[in-house]
């Protein structure tokens, strides 16, 4: 790397930092969780360091902790989960396609929400650069591994997780995580018709479909709602 | 390690990446169409109010949406700290903590 890529790496770390402290936790949460719901902890870290999806990683997690190893299960709800991503990719798309096809490829799988919105960020003030978002990517993908890496170790010396209400740790994640997407109408629509549709096919059902049921709820209550977009929003 | 989880693993790792490069590679011209950002954009709110509400509400299989149930009630204060704060790591501590003051009490 040259000074200039350099600089954009190290600046692109630093604005990536303070999302970190928000990160972490969940990381540190996602190590304790993989345990609890019987992952070993190989598998647990394994996990962050191939899939380095929280909300995908700990849905799937949840599945496998509830005895249902089905393959094909797991697999579409993580794809369901991760579907915003093309969107994303989609934004970053004008700007990466001059570069080589191995260099996109090890940035996309860095792009997860937090460096996608640090990037997109440095696009909109300075213009694109690649150091820039491999720092962002980079410190990102460390934390989420060191931080799945600190729970585990943490999880070991808790003999029973429940009795910590620790089990109460996923519930939380995801209030955080979803709270703040609770913005409009619209959302706040979306998240209504899923919880009904949720209760009411875990109820009914056998196995845990209402998590596909209640995403293809917020989907259709979603398009339906969502006003269309006068213009197409220029990242 | 045990091989099936394994290969879920790698699977997960797999599809998530084609989400994170496809749409790189498929829309790398035109742009994402407008429609389909429309349809999917509140596909994570769905999914995790699908984890979150049935966990709070049949904590243990079946509806219980009285106040002697914790998780309902910890989940009602994790909301609003959230809504309140916005900070994750408040959350989980404010959530964990009052289940346990709950447990203690019961």
């Amino acid at each position: 790397m040259n000074t200039t890529a350099i600089a954009g790496f190290r600046r692109g770390v630093l604005d990536t930092l303070p999302i970190l402290i928000g990160v972490m936790p969940f990381g540190v949460a996602f190590g304790i969780v993989g345990l609890t719901v019987g992952l070993t902890p190989l598998e647990t870290v394994l996990m962050s360091l191939l899939v380095f999806a929280g909300a995908a990683q700990f849905i799937s997690a949840t599945m496998l902790g509830m005895g249902m190893a089905d393959f094909s299960l797991i697999v579409f709800t993580t794809l369901l989960i991760n579907l915003r991503h093309l969107l994303m990719g989609a934004s970053l798309a004008p700007h990466l396609a001059r570069l080589p096809l191995a260099r996109q490829a090890l940035l996309a799988f860095g792009m997860v929400d937090e460096t996608y919105a640090i990037t997109i960020d440095r696009v909109a003030r300075h213009g694109y650069s690649e150091s820039h978002q491999l720092g962002a990517n980079t410190a990102a993908y460390l934390a989420w591994f060191l931080s799945t890496l600190a729970g585990v170790l943490l999880g070991e010396y808790i003999p029973d997780p429940l009795a910590w209400g620790l089990d109460f740790a996923m519930p939380a994640t995801f209030l955080a995580m979803l709270i703040p997407r609770l913005d409009s109408r619209t959302s706040l629509a979306v998240c209504l018709a899923a919880a009904v549709v949720a209760v009411a096919a875990a109820l009914s059902l056998p196995g845990k479909w209402y998590i596909i049921l209640a995403a293809l709820a917020a989907t259709i209550v979603g398009g339906l709602l969502e006003p269309s977009p006068e213009k197409e929003a220029k990242a | 390690m045990r091989t099936d989880i394994v290969v879920i693993i790698i699977a997960m790792a797999v599809v998530t990446f084609l989400t994170r490069f496809g749409a790189q590679l498929a829309f790398r011209r035109t742009g994402i169409p407008a429609w389909l950002s429309r349809w999917l954009k509140h596909v994570p709110t769905g999914i995790l109010t699908a984890l979150i509400v049935p966990a709070l509400v049949l904590p243990r299989g079946s509806l219980d949406l009285t106040w002697h149930n914790p998780y309902l009630l910890a989940g009602l204060v994790a909301a609003a700290v959230a809504r309140r704060s916005g900070s994750a790591p408040l959350t989980m501590g404010v959530g964990m903590a009052t289940i346990l003051l709950l447990r203690f009490h019961t």
